[in-house]
């Protein structure tokens, strides 16, 4: 793999790379024939980033045919290459991406100002393809509006607060801070906002409801959309389902899926939004009873933390789901959800429906991201690619 | 100037007498070598050096001539004196360091000789603090033995490239290294940390090389931990010249201008670690 980003298309790349640091730390790079996919998962996996730049965003581009590599490094040691993003845009004239397949490292080279190379050979771990199934052509509600807007919005709400509901009517969006314990409800400080279609771009409405997700992931969206200026799509369907905030032009997308509160949480903790229409019940699960399995939608064992050296037969056991709604789940499948419990960092990310990664190995032919038939099918399970 | 009124006959006690209308003048340099809390004074009629060690590896050197001073009187030819420098910083800035312009602390240094206080007059807006630091028995500095005729590369670039390098360094490397070359790559600082290695090369035909003079391939490494405290020189510098002798010793001049355009300079000398075997 090789390739060559120019002028202000560093900066653009950088600011990619920051804006996937405030979702996990490792960044998965993937070379794709359709061009280069930066993406990045929290370690609770209730949210996943994927930017994707075209071959046209490159001065060049090629890859090695046939050659099927992806890595993940650590975000920091990327962030590195990109300290000083303020001064990028002045100093860096060229940047080159390469790989060395022979030393085992992955080569950024800047070409600077006044005849200054810098040169960084990052080491990388080999890695299954990361990817989050979501489809958000099938949300029901879709939103466009100029970064500003969100920008302007989100500055409300201090570093404090974790998570935000979303609220939408045909005419109107509020958004507010979201408080879990009820009985904290009198002591927090509750912002909300509202904001008028007519400050959208595109204001769709097809299922009115509520939603509740994190904040600091759009944040890191919004520090791209806002360097870059493009505007954000926000697509949604309904409690539980993921929320997919999207930037595009013609030579990238980015999108960041992130989980939303399970129905059932919302129906009970957040009913004082005022007029606007209730949620939709929630669809009937197997596991409601299940304290754990509740939030979990099938979870597949492709991103396993720490060294990712695991055979792919011990990666793709997850069970198919011939009936979404009698979803089972591998031994290693709950194992890793409490894992992710355990964690002491994020307690209160358990309560998200993770979202769910298919398993995609490289010599497999069924590989490719299955494309979502129904909206309750966040995820596409692998077959048995062991065989 | 209250300062100036002090009797004539005070003054001849001291062997040692030094004005300075703006203590900032000489915080600022001091502050650039303050590693470590004990400093080595040795004064002579050209002016004051000011000397930090560290491990018997590290020197640093802050040179203060006499003519940046208002006055400059020593009786003779030599003082030594060792103080702590973190409380000596702390006097000089006593008033707060303020850095508006137009308000300035005033200092009179004065120094009676072996086994008396160094004696700081400060003043600011017509308050004077008199500061009493106790000396300590001045150590010898180390003789690092640097002869600029031993001295085989030698490039002198504007601070400003190189400020860039070393903000970015990766600190997880436990060394820095420094290759210089009458060849490519000229001259390149390398990490090698958890993530990976990086290189900064320079070009010699850069703008911001103002000279470049290597004779031979030369390939050092030096402790992280010991030339990190250079970069407090680096930033108050305009121009930095880096030197390496036969030994592999590194010299790092840095050419510092004060508030009033006056000139002065702070070196750093550096052993280097363990001999480089292999091509990394």
């Amino acid at each position: 793999m090789q390739c060559v980003v120019t002028g202000g298309n560093v900066k653009v790349l950088a600011k990619a790379v920051h804006s996937l640091s405030r979702i996990g730390d490792e960044l998965y790079v993937e070379p794709q024939e359709d061009g280069l996919a930066l993406r990045s998962v929290n370690s609770s996996r209730s949210a996943y980033a994927c930017f994707l730049f075209a071959p046209l965003f490159f001065s060049r581009y090629s890859i090695d045919r046939g050659l099927d590599f992806r890595c993940k490094l650590a975000v920091k040691s990327v962030q590195t290459v990109f300290r000083s993003v303020a001064t990028l845009e002045k100093t860096v004239e060229k940047c080159h991406v390469e790989l060395d397949k022979a030393k085992d490292r992955l080569t950024f080279t800047l070409h600077c100002k006044h005849g200054l190379l810098k040169t960084h050979n990052l080491s990388y771990q080999d890695t299954e393809s990361l990817q989050a199934v979501f489809d958000k052509d099938s949300c029901a509600n879709v939103f466009r509006a100029q970064s500003r807007v969100l920008v302007e919005t989100v500055v409300h709400f201090p570093p404090s607060v974790e998570e935000v509901t979303v609220a939408v009517s045909s005419e109107r969006m509020w958004v507010r801070n979201h408080v879990e314990d009820e009985a904290e409800r009198s002591k927090a400080l509750l912002t909300e906002l509202c904001l008028a279609a007519d400050e959208f771009d595109h204001f769709a409405v097809g299922a009115p409801n509520s939603i509740t997700f994190c904040l600091k992931e759009l944040r890191g969206l919004l520090v791209f959309a806002e360097s870059t200026g493009l505007p954000v799509s926000v697509y949604f369907h309904e409690p539980g389902s993921p929320v997919v905030f999207s930037v595009t032009d013609s030579v990238l997308e980015g999108n960041f899926v992130l989980a939303t509160l399970s129905d059932d949480h919302n129906l009970q903790k957040s009913d004082s939004g005022g007029g606007h229409a209730e949620p939709p019940p929630p669809p009937p699960d197997d596991f409601m009873n299940d304290d754990i399995d509740s939030y979990l939608i099938a979870m597949d064992t492709s991103v396993v933390p720490g060294p990712s050296t695991a055979p792919p037969s011990a990666a793709s056991r997850a069970s198919p789901a011939a009936d979404s709604r009698t979803r089972k789940h591998s031994e290693e499948e709950e194992e890793e959800e409490r894992d992710g419990n355990e964690d002491p960092g994020r307690p209160p990310s358990k309560k998200f429906r993770s979202l769910f990664f298919g398993s995609v190995l490289p010599p497999s032919p069924q590989t490719s991201t299955q494309p979502v038939t129904t909206q309750e099918v966040l995820a596409s399970d692998s077959e048995d690619e062991d065989e | 100037m209250p300062l100036s009124t002090q009797s004539q006959a005070e003054e001849e006690q001291y062997v040692l007498v030094a004005n300075l209308d703006n203590a900032r003048n000489l915080s600022n340099i001091l502050k650039a070598i303050g590693f470590k809390d004990h400093a080595i004074f040795t004064a002579t009629p050209n002016g004051l050096k000011v000397t930090v060690e560290d491990s018997k590896c590290v020197q640093a050197n802050a040179f203060i001539q006499a003519d940046i001073f208002q006055k400059f009187t020593i009786k003779e030819d030599l003082v030594a004196l060792q103080v702590n420098l973190t409380v000596l910083l702390d006097c000089l800035n006593i008033f707060g360091g303020s850095t508006v312009a137009g308000i300035s602390t005033a200092l009179r240094m004065c120094y009676r000789g072996y086994g008396y206080p160094l004696t700081l007059f400060l003043e600011e807006g017509g308050v004077v603090t008199v500061c009493k630091i106790n000396t300590e028995e001045p150590e010898e500095p180390i003789d690092f033995d640097f002869c600029s005729s031993n001295v085989t590369n030698k490039v002198i670039l504007q601070s400003e490239s190189l400020k860039e390098a070393f903000s970015e360094l990766d600190m997880t490397s436990e060394v820095l290294q420094i290759t210089m070359s009458p060849s490519q790559p000229y001259f390149r600082l390398s990490t090698f940390g958890n993530s990976g290695s990086a290189h900064y090369d320079y070009s010699k035909d850069s703008d911001m090389m103002e000279l470049f003079r290597c004779n031979e391939t030369q390939t050092n490494r030096y402790k992280m931990s010991l030339l990190k405290p250079s970069t407090k020189a680096l930033a108050l510098s305009c121009k930095v010249s880096v030197r390496t002798d036969s030994r592999g010793f590194l010299s790092l001049q840095y050419l510092v201008r004060n508030d009033d355009g006056q000139i002065c300079f702070v070196e750093f000398f550096c052993c280097p670690d363990v001999e480089v075997d292999e091509d990394l």
